[in-house]
């Protein structure tokens, strides 16, 4: 099959707060996917999807819609169920791996380093009082606290709490993102994101890349802004800490059930020990996005490895 | 070693650039663009009330018979035919009485104060606005890097005694201001009308301290309620004084915004800089769209067009109201607006509108939250909310998702006893494309 004959359709946009970036990341990869001579086209995530995917059924679907539309689970499952390909990880790997402290609990059953945190749904604060639970987790966890929505991405609604007092502000903060909100312990260190390239039979671990933004943590204005963070690939670490960070990205792939392509988001302390703060099964792919400069520093093109990818994708289907 | 910023002319761009930045506010209103979102945000006019086939014809026959000029450069000033119906025709109804030569045609009044401001201020130079005043403006100061102080308003907008005190303030510290910006008709985002006396009041202030007023008036022809129920505009400001106040006018608003034409009326003096400006920046406005907008009015019944979009934002005016009374939380109030398109809503004690914009999103409802508004971080307990754009049954139903979302955010903060947290800083406004 040559690239032209290769129909691939990229998912982009939905209906979460993050859709801005998914439009960005679908864009790009429709057009680093076009410069390899395939033909590509970008749809929304609307009413209008399924009739389009069934009465003309394209050879693949790339699916690039970020937050819970995109990467709980239930798009693909719909996919699943139409028969249609898709690059990415299932239905249930996406259930395991988008859920903030399902994918933390799971990921510690498997000895990976991740930071403890408590999940709490807004209930748990009103009928026990929020001074009282706060002050129990601000103690039992210490302080600085991160506080972020259990689900979804790009640090919308993250903060990180330096004082008891900034505590419940952060957490009306992330409960406008979201029903239940995780209190993590806050990790001092280096930040790192290891890109999982995973063409079936092997996985790989891309470059690492260190974050270093401008600001306080990687938050959305670091993220999408070009100038606001400074980068580093290969992270200006070890080689050692940058491996035992790549074989730990690895087995979180693994473990979770992640395919194709996902993400690592870590946190590596003064001590050299890696902690997995998340998993990302839908990876930006902007222009400021992580994933792409992993790509590129590991010497491929975004376009060939998403083609790569798609074929992945199709002989899956057929065998 | 140095690592990579991704952006190769990182040093190279000017101080004033620094907060043009990703804002998690602004990827908010990139959902409000979707069908399934009851916008409330944007102040998108409803451009389904023209006839489409109408000016159709009219650009059809624009461009067979005058095809050349309007395909061509025109003057930095604007198209002279349009200038005369603007100076003859278009303000006659607010009391101006106008030369064609006191008129500067520009792509939008966006562009007639960027001018204004591009020729009267320096770096530093003090701005009075309303608190709040109109983001656009706002976005335009900050460009030109004025010092930007607010002035309070009350029901019948900016408030002389505070303009008096800023002023004197503005003074005490060794400075003048340079400009009073205002917008006196159906206020962005206030929703609230200067009466007479109050305008008067204002000329006095500005003459007595030789300071020039930039009178921005997009919605004056738009209003329909109270002493304007009839179709009766406010009278401008610049109608009682030709010298000491720039006009700015737009037919955004009372024909379509696509088309982009907007104008200035100024003194002699300040307009001969206008179009030199204006020459410097975009040579001449689009000959193209002010043909086409020329024809209009000469051929079309446009009276009777504002007259249809004024009875049509009456309807969706009080579809908001209606809805407002009925379903909002106690502790909520919002202006009672008598033209234009918005209403400024104050959230119950302890809320905080942009920490709650996510909820909202998540609720398939968009407004703006106050804090765009205002250059100092003030605004947190308010919101704008346009009528203009969505139907009278998609309002009530946007109001609706919006009453379960404020009673959402009184439970949190009643439990956590503080607003939501926002460290976001960039654009804190949708784009222009977004309804």
């Amino acid at each position: 099959m040559t690239p032209a004959d290769m129909h691939i359709l990229v998912l982009a946009g939905g209906l979460s707060a993050e859709r801005d970036v998914s439009l960005r990341s679908g864009r790009r990869v429709a057009e680093a996917l076009r410069d390899g001579g395939h033909i590509v086209e970008v749809a929304d995530i609307d009413s209008g999807l399924l009739d389009r995917l069934k009465s003309d059924p394209p050879a693949a679907v790339v699916p690039l819609v970020h937050g819970a539309a995109g990467e709980d689970g239930a798009l693909r499952d719909v996919l699943d169920a139409l028969n249609i390909v898709y690059v990415g990880s299932t239905g249930d790997a996406c259930r395991a791996a988008f859920d903030k402290p399902a994918a933390a609990a799971r990921m510690r059953s498997h000895g990976i380093n991740v930071p403890p945190s408590v999940a709490l749904p807004h209930s748990t604060f009103r009928d026990l009082g929020a001074t009282s639970v706060l002050d129990a987790f601000a103690s039992s966890l210490g302080l600085p606290l991160v506080v972020k929505p259990t689900r979804g991405g790009s640090a919308l609604g993250v903060s990180i709490v330096n004082d008891i007092q900034e505590l419940s502000a952060a957490m009306v903060g992330a409960f406008a993102y979201g029903d239940i909100v995780m209190l993590e312990q806050y990790i001092r260190g280096v930040e790192i994101a290891v890109s999982i390239l995973d063409d079936g039979t092997t996985a790989t671990a891309l470059p690492a890349v260190e974050i270093q933004p401008d600001a306080m943590f990687y938050d959305y204005q670091c993220r999408y802004t070009a100038g606001a963070t400074e980068f580093f690939v290969p992270a200006r670490l070890d080689v050692s800490v940058i491996e035992s960070a790549s074989e730990i990205a690895l087995a979180a792939h693994r473990e979770l059930g992640l395919r194709d392509w996902s993400r690592a988001d870590m946190i590596v302390d003064s001590a050299g020990q890696v902690h997995v703060l998340e998993m990302c099964v839908a990876p930006g792919m902007t222009e400021t996005s992580l994933y792409p400069q992993a790509v590129i520093a590991a010497g491929f093109d975004l376009g060939d490895i998403t083609a790569r990818l798609v074929r992945t994708a199709i002989d899956r289907a057929k065998s | 070693m140095a690592g990579s910023r991704l952006d190769p002319w990182l040093g190279s761009y000017a101080s004033r650039a620094r907060s043009m930045s990703a804002s998690e506010i602004r990827s908010l209103f990139a959902v409000a663009s979707r069908p399934e979102v009851v916008s409330l945000a944007g102040g998108m006019p409803f451009v389904q009330a023209l006839s489409v086939d109408d000016i159709a014809d009219s650009v059809a026959a624009m461009i067979r018979t005058k095809g050349a000029v309007a395909l061509q450069y025109g003057s930095g000033q604007g198209d002279t035919t349009l200038r005369e119906q603007i100076a003859n025709e278009v303000v006659a109804p607010v009391g101006i009485s106008a030369h064609p030569d006191d008129v500067v045609v520009t792509t939008g009044s966006q562009m007639a104060l960027d001018l204004v401001v591009r020729v009267f201020c320096d770096p530093g130079d003090v701005v009075l606005v309303e608190a709040p005043s109109y983001v656009g403006a706002l976005g335009v100061f900050r460009a030109y890097e004025c010092d930007i102080v607010h002035v309070a308003m009350d029901e019948e907008g900016l408030s002389p005694n505070a303009l008096e005190d800023a002023i004197a303030a503005v003074i005490a510290s060794g400075r003048r201001p340079k400009l009073i910006y205002t917008i006196p008709s159906f206020h962005n985002p206030a929703g609230v009308t200067q009466g007479p006396l109050r305008r008067t009041q204002i000329l006095e202030i500005a003459n007595r301290h030789s300071i020039l007023v930039l009178e921005d008036d997009p919605y004056g022809l738009l209003g329909f309620d109270g002493p304007y129920a009839d179709g009766a505009a406010p009278r401008a400001m610049r109608a009682d004084d030709s010298q000491g106040v720039v006009y700015l006018g737009s037919f955004s608003k009372t024909i379509a915004s696509g088309l982009r034409v907007g104008w200035a009326i100024a003194p002699h003096g300040v307009r001969e800089k206008l179009v030199l400006a204006a020459e410097s920046a975009i040579l001449c406005p689009s000959n193209f769209s002010q043909l086409t907008v020329s024809d209009y009015l000469a051929t079309q019944p446009w009276t009777d067009q504002i007259k249809t979009f004024r009875e049509l934002y009456r309807e969706r005016r009080d579809a908001l109201l209606e809805s407002l009374e009925a379903m909002m939380p106690r502790g909520t109030s919002w202006t009672v607006p008598e033209g234009g398109f918005y209403s400024w809503v104050t959230l119950p004690e302890g809320l905080d509108s942009r920490a709650m914009l996510p909820r909202a999103v998540a609720a398939l409802v968009a407004y703006v939250p106050g804090t765009g508004f205002f250059v100092d971080g003030t605004g947190t307990e308010s919101l704008r909310l346009s009528y203009c754009y969505p139907e009278p049954d998609r309002i009530r139903e946007g109001v609706r998702r919006l009453a379960g979302v404020v009673e959402s955010e009184l439970t949190l903060v009643n439990t956590f006893g503080s607003a939501g947290h926002h460290a976001d800083s960039g654009q804190q406004t949708p784009s222009p494309d977004v309804a």
